[in-house]
């Protein structure tokens, strides 16, 4: 995917958001492609309904701009844009059948009643709820409302859809089940989908692109294998995934690499980053998967500790390590992989390598 | 569920106070319905069951009177009821969609004040401000008078309602691209109805049921119902005013029912 020959969905520039004196979005500015699914990730309070709501209009921009295929839209009320939102708790017109739902906006968009009837038919058949036209929202299961939401919002083709967290009230199994088939939706139907969530796992299967916000305030936006693998700062590396985020004073630099002290005499080397100099202190991320342990030293940067507990969580084992007079750490090792190979049991001697290019120093 | 030793049932006198205050309350109108169906014509002692006295309000000699007055305040009623339900569901939009304006709280509370002022003060109030204004007193003044006093009656079950009815409902219509008057039409109307309904029959009955303002400020020979069944007792109650009563509680039970089942009904579920 190259951004420069995609045109530009919505184009956010320094957006600021200020509740009387709190302020829940600062300066804040993200591209997002068209035909692209955008995922807004941040924990709950971040700001993500805001920036969602001032997009679809319900909420005014206090400072910035905010464009739509390069128009300027931020003083458009609601239905004048082409954008339409899937609520969080989906906020089917309880009164109307689901036939009528889904026919509502393209009926606003001045279809007749029966063109907007057979184009919701269409779309009903599109999530698989035909049989259930006629019937009461109330008479429908979670899973059912919910893709009535999305056909109610696809309907009248949205330039942009936007979800605000829209899986969250949906048991695990239907909720995998959901995330398969909004991924297909969006392949197919080509609209760009903007998904707000605070579960970085489910960030992570459905984006193309994500934006980690905290703190009205955008922290890293990238591919989800970027932001995983090169996490920007400490909140990007905690947030994203489990790691070992350890508190480290740089020793030595040279050739681009830094000796990393972590306590107790262990010592760990990574590539450097710019920025930090000898003595500083900086934190280290290490992924707990690109760890694994050995009864015998296999390089000479083996760190020496002793098993205190062993995790099964399913596909994986996660153990964590005391080292000698040093910090904790913890390794997880896949089952499959493990084959044969020995647990090692709570109090065992170990070692615990890491594979290269594993630890990523942070600055903040 | 409360455990036992807090269960109200358990309290010493506690039937008692409650059978007493069901008998307080219900045995005048018992009383009345039971002797509406006397064939005598005195108004206590029984002599038989008897549908005369009901036969007497609608072709007695005192029936073209009271024909006239039902007339008058049944319209009263309705025009009134249609008016302050219309203005009650304005402000009850208003008030509980219009964001955080300023004397919110003030209007909130002016709205229902009127439902504790005492009503006699109402009716003065009103009988002066028609002398002031020079205003002829006659139909006209009491459908005005009932207009203003149903609009708190009509108010309170419809913006209760409406506090029910999420704004995400309004915002999602203007999402899929209905105009703020759209929204209000075919999303925010239909579900505040029941609420709606339920405010036009309770400001209907009030209206029909009303004595003291409507005596105050009805003009010389206009007469509502409860105006002329006034008149017609301080000449010495007669078996037809029982009648004329019992089918007055008759509808009024049977409009507030309506009420209640209404404003129970859900279609938000
Ligand atoms: N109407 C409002 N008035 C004042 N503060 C608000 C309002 N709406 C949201 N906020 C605040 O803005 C912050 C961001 O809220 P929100 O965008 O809903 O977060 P998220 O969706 O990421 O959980 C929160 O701290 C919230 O309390
Ligand atoms: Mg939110």
């Amino acid at each position: 995917m190259v951004p420069e020959e995609q045109s530009i969905a919505i184009d956010v520039r320094d957006a600021v958001k200020r509740y009387d004196d709190f302020t829940a979005l600062k300066k804040l500015s993200l591209s997002i492609m068209d035909n692209e699914f955008f995922t807004l990730l941040g924990p709950s309070g971040c700001g993500k309904t805001t920036l969602l709501r001032m997009i679809a209009g319900f909420e005014n921009v206090t400072e910035g701009e905010i464009f739509l295929f390069g128009e300027e839209i931020k003083n458009l009320p609601p239905y004048q844009r082409p954008v339409n939102t899937v609520f969080q708790n989906y906020a089917l017109f309880p009164h109307m059948t689901v036939l009528d739902n889904v026919a509502f906006g393209l009926e606003m968009r001045g279809s007749s009643k029966s063109e907007a009837r057979k184009g919701a038919g269409e779309m009903l058949e599109l999530v698989q709820l035909t049989q259930f036209a006629n019937r009461k929202p109330s008479q429908l299961s979670g899973g059912q409302q919910q893709r009535v939401a999305l056909a109610r919002a696809l309907a009248p083709r949205p330039k942009v859809l936007l979800l605000d967290e829209p899986l969250s009230a949906l048991d695990l199994k239907l909720r995998k089940a959901m995330q398969l088939e909004l991924k297909h939706l969006q392949r197919e139907t080509g609209i760009t989908f903007i998904f707000v969530t605070h579960d970085q796992e489910e960030a992570l299967t459905m984006s193309d692109r994500i934006a980690v916000m905290s703190d009205g305030e955008l922290q890293q936006l990238g591919a989800a294998k970027d932001i995983y693998e090169r996490p920007r700062n400490m909140f990007v590396a905690d947030f994203i995934g489990e790691t070992n985020l350890l508190e480290v004073s740089v020793d030595k630099i040279a050739n681009g690499r830094a000796v990393c002290h972590l306590g107790g005499g262990h010592e760990l080397t990574c590539n450097s980053v710019e920025g930090i100099g000898v003595g500083s202190k900086v934190h280290m991320s290490v992924r707990p998967e690109r760890l694994f342990i050995s009864a015998t030293p296999v390089e000479n940067e083996s760190l020496k500790g002793r098993v205190k507990e062993n995790i099964f969580i399913g596909t994986d084992i996660s153990t964590l390590i005391n080292l000698v007079d040093g910090p904790e750490f913890i390794v997880r090792t896949s089952n499959s992989d493990r084959g044969n190979k020995r647990i090692f049991e709570p109090g065992n001697e170990v070692f615990v390598n890491m594979e290269m290019g594993a630890a990523r120093l942070l600055i903040d | 569920m409360a455990s036992r030793s807090y269960d109200i049932k358990s309290y010493t006198g506690f039937k008692f106070i409650t059978l007493a205050c069901l008998v307080i309350l219900y045995a005048p109108l018992v009383v009345v319905t039971i002797y509406s169906f006397n064939a005598s014509k005195s108004i206590t002692v029984w002599e038989g069951l008897s549908l005369r006295w009901y036969v007497d309000v609608f072709v007695g000699p005192e029936s073209e009177k009271f024909k006239l007055a039902a007339m008058n305040s049944f319209v009263i009623a309705i025009i009134a009821a249609t008016v302050s339900t219309t203005i009650a569901t304005l402000a009850a939009t208003a008030v509980v969609r219009g964001g955080n304006f300023r004397l919110r709280t003030a209007s909130l509370g002016l709205i229902s004040l009127p439902l504790m002022v005492p009503e006699i003060v109402t009716a003065v109030a009103t009988l002066i401000f028609f002398n002031a204004i020079g205003f002829d007193r006659g139909l006209m003044t009491i459908l005005m008078a009932h207009i203003a006093f149903c609009i708190p009656f009509a108010y309170l079950p419809i913006s209760a309602r409406m506090q029910g009815i999420e704004d995400t409902y309004e915002q999602a219509a203007m999402d899929l691209y209905a105009t703020k008057r759209q929204a209000f039409t075919r999303i925010l109307l239909p579900l505040m109805m029941p609420g709606i309904i339920s405010g036009f029959l309770l400001a209907f009955i009030v209206s029909l049921d009303d004595f003291i303002i409507t005596n105050f400020v009805k003009g010389a020979g206009v007469e509502t119902l409860p105006t002329a069944i006034f008149g017609a007792v301080k000449q010495g109650i007669k078996p037809n005013i029982m009648a004329i009563s019992t089918m007055l509680l008759g509808l009024s039970v049977i409009m507030v029912t309506i009420s209640y089942f209404i404003s129970k009904s859900d279609n938000t579920k």
